[in-house]
């Protein structure tokens, strides 16, 4: 008996779509890499909002572990996999690139164990900085002016897979006991060491997961753009996270998709105002973090994102 | 053999000896309490007991085996809990996830299976939220288990507590001043609870609190701190009228 039978219905649809609509032209090409943005920002914005939002750190330095997965993935399918092979390899490719971010996850999580707040996040700004400044000093990739010759391997269907995992991996682990070791390390961190939870797998956990999706996005986007340089990926694009981040709001995987999809949208509707445009995101953010702080879904969750069970036992628990 | 044994423990910050010389025998079963003026090292032998603060020297052994150097979760997983004496909630989050957080380290699934949501995760979860309501039960919290930990009365946050503390299968228990706050009514019947619980869950307690009539009523034994030395143990009768106790409390010249 499966209370909510009309979700899988509905994600099989959209994924039908997915497929339909760029096939027949219905959505022009325009319109498809605006949806592409949306989803790969989706997947950015979750991710992050797993360290910032249900962690409570302050991670600033996302666009570095991008960086990773969009280079790793564009020299496997350059490089290493015949061309022919692309849209064959191409899930295995990006999950490697998701793995090379995991691994720099990993390193940055150690030194969470001993610093947070701000520290950290000057932590993450210098990983950020470091990515950058290696990929611009390695010519043999192409060095400031940037790696190209990947093919269009990335589609809306492809984009809509990977959000789909992104939420639901996101999702079944937030809901699980690592995933509320997390959120108890937000809300006190000495309190919950002192109940059992060791802290320093969970951060590990949180920084490993997110980096990898982190990755994959970068992975998905190289392959939109067929182009990457090192200033693709500087803290300007992390900046860009957080504000989608906070917008849809912190512990909300809700809030990130509506975060992301807002503003990636609203970004390319403000085109026409030219380089004013770079003006509405931060003072959007400003006014948001005024008029309310924890963003538009701050700490809530939608109803059909909660697990099944969980919906099912809290309403036994009431009754 | 006892289950707790502290020896020659010392601590200090910067160059302040809060604790000094702190020692400790604690029989399985014992309910022991530990009184003394503010400031006189009380929580700072409770922080380093579950690891929050490494002795500068000194032993702390649980069945004979030493803790000092372990993370505090790691000892927890020992069978050490403790509440706080302010309230140290995960204020946020729901009161049966205060709960279930205490679980944490019963959890055997791996994460990959949280991911997949396996039979073996959704089992081992159905467990967890079985064993935080009864917990909750016990502690007439249940009405409560979806509410936000902050929106709870004070009494219940206290209560609420102990419950975490005791969702991770104690054996001994380090409750830092619980009867703060409480009104009399309140008090009777947490010492009626700690009594209860002491029983029921075969525990062991270690007791700080400024409340005579708790500490006198419930302990069998009383270690009196002042300025982080020892400077009386015994029972409730002996400490009432030991005469450095009151000059501790009372100042020179009363006794």
């Amino acid at each position: 008996m499966n209370r909510r039978w009309w979700l899988p219905l509905i994600l099989a649809l959209l994924f039908l779509l997915s497929i339909l609509l760029p096939h027949f032209g219905i959505l022009n090409l325009y319109l498809q890499q605006v949806l592409m943005y949306v989803g790969i920002n989706i997947i950015l914005t979750i991710s992050l909002n797993l360290v910032n939002g249900y962690m409570g750190e302050f991670s600033v330095g996302h666009a570095g572990f991008m960086a990773i997965g969009a280079y790793i993935s564009s020299l496997l399918t350059v490089w290493v996999f015949p061309k022919s092979w692309g849209p064959f390899v191409f899930p295995l490719v990006l999950i490697l690139g998701g793995l090379g971010a995991a691994l720099a996850g990993l390193i940055v999580a150690f030194p969470s164990f001993k610093t947070r707040g701000d520290y950290l996040a000057i932590v993450t700004l210098a990983f950020n900085m470091i990515i950058k400044s290696v990929l611009e000093n390695i010519e043999a990739i192409g060095g400031p002016r940037g790696f190209m010759g990947m093919s269009k391997l990335t589609n809306v269907a492809w984009v809509y897979v990977w959000v789909l995992i992104t939420i639901f991996a996101i999702r079944n682990f937030v809901f699980s006991a690592y995933g509320r070791g997390i959120l108890s390390i937000r809300e006190d961190e000495v309190a919950a060491e002192l109940v059992s939870v060791n802290t320093r797998q969970t951060k590990i956990l949180a920084f490993v997961i997110s980096s990898f999706f982190a990755g994959i996005a970068g992975g998905l986007f190289a392959h939109v753009l067929q182009f990457i340089n090192p200033r693709s990926f500087t803290i300007l694009k992390s900046t860009d996270v957080l504000v989608m981040v906070y917008l849809g709001g912190i512990g909300s995987i809700m809030g990130s998709i509506l975060g992301a999809s807002i503003y990636t949208i609203l970004l390319e509707l403000l085109r026409p105002l030219g380089v004013w445009r770079w003006v509405v995101g931060p003072l959007l953010l400003v006014i948001l973090m005024v008029t309310r702080p924890r963003g538009i879904m701050g700490l809530r969750e939608a109803r059909w994102l909660l697990p099944a069970e969980e919906v099912q036992a809290d309403a036994a628990v009431t009754s | 053999m006892p289950l707790l044994q502290v020896r020659g423990l010392t601590h200090y910050f910067g160059g302040l000896k809060a604790v000094a010389n702190f020692n400790l025998d604690l029989e399985p079963g014992e309910l022991v309490g530990i009184i003394g003026p503010n400031g006189a090292g009380k929580t700072t032998v409770f922080n380093l007991i579950t690891g929050v603060y490494r002795p500068t020297e000194g032993q702390i052994l649980l069945d004979g085996h030493n803790l000092v150097g372990l993370q505090p979760h790691a000892i927890t997983n020992k069978g050490i809990a403790r509440t706080f004496q302010t309230i140290r909630l995960f204020k946020d989050l729901s009161v049966l996830d205060n709960v279930r957080i205490a679980c944490y380290s019963q959890v055997r699934y791996s994460p990959l299976a949280a991911f997949l949501h396996t039979q073996r995760f959704r089992e081992e979860e159905r467990q967890t939220r079985e064993e935080a309501l009864r917990l909750l039960d016990i502690f007439n919290l249940r009405r409560y288990a979806q509410a936000q930990a902050k929106n709870l009365p004070y009494g219940e946050q206290r209560r609420l507590e102990i419950a975490r503390a005791l969702a991770t299968r104690p054996r001994l228990l380090l409750l830092d001043e619980p009867a703060a706050g409480m009104n009399p009514g309140e008090i009777q019947r947490l010492m009626e609870l700690i009594q209860w619980l002491r029983r029921e869950f075969q525990l062991t307690i270690i007791l700080i609190e400024h409340q005579m009539r708790v500490v006198m009523g419930i302990c069998e034994r009383i270690q009196v701190l002042d300025f982080g030395e020892t400077i009386a143990e015994g029972k409730p009768k002996e400490i009432q009228n030991h005469p450095r106790v009151l000059e501790a409390y009372l100042g020179k010249g009363v006794a």
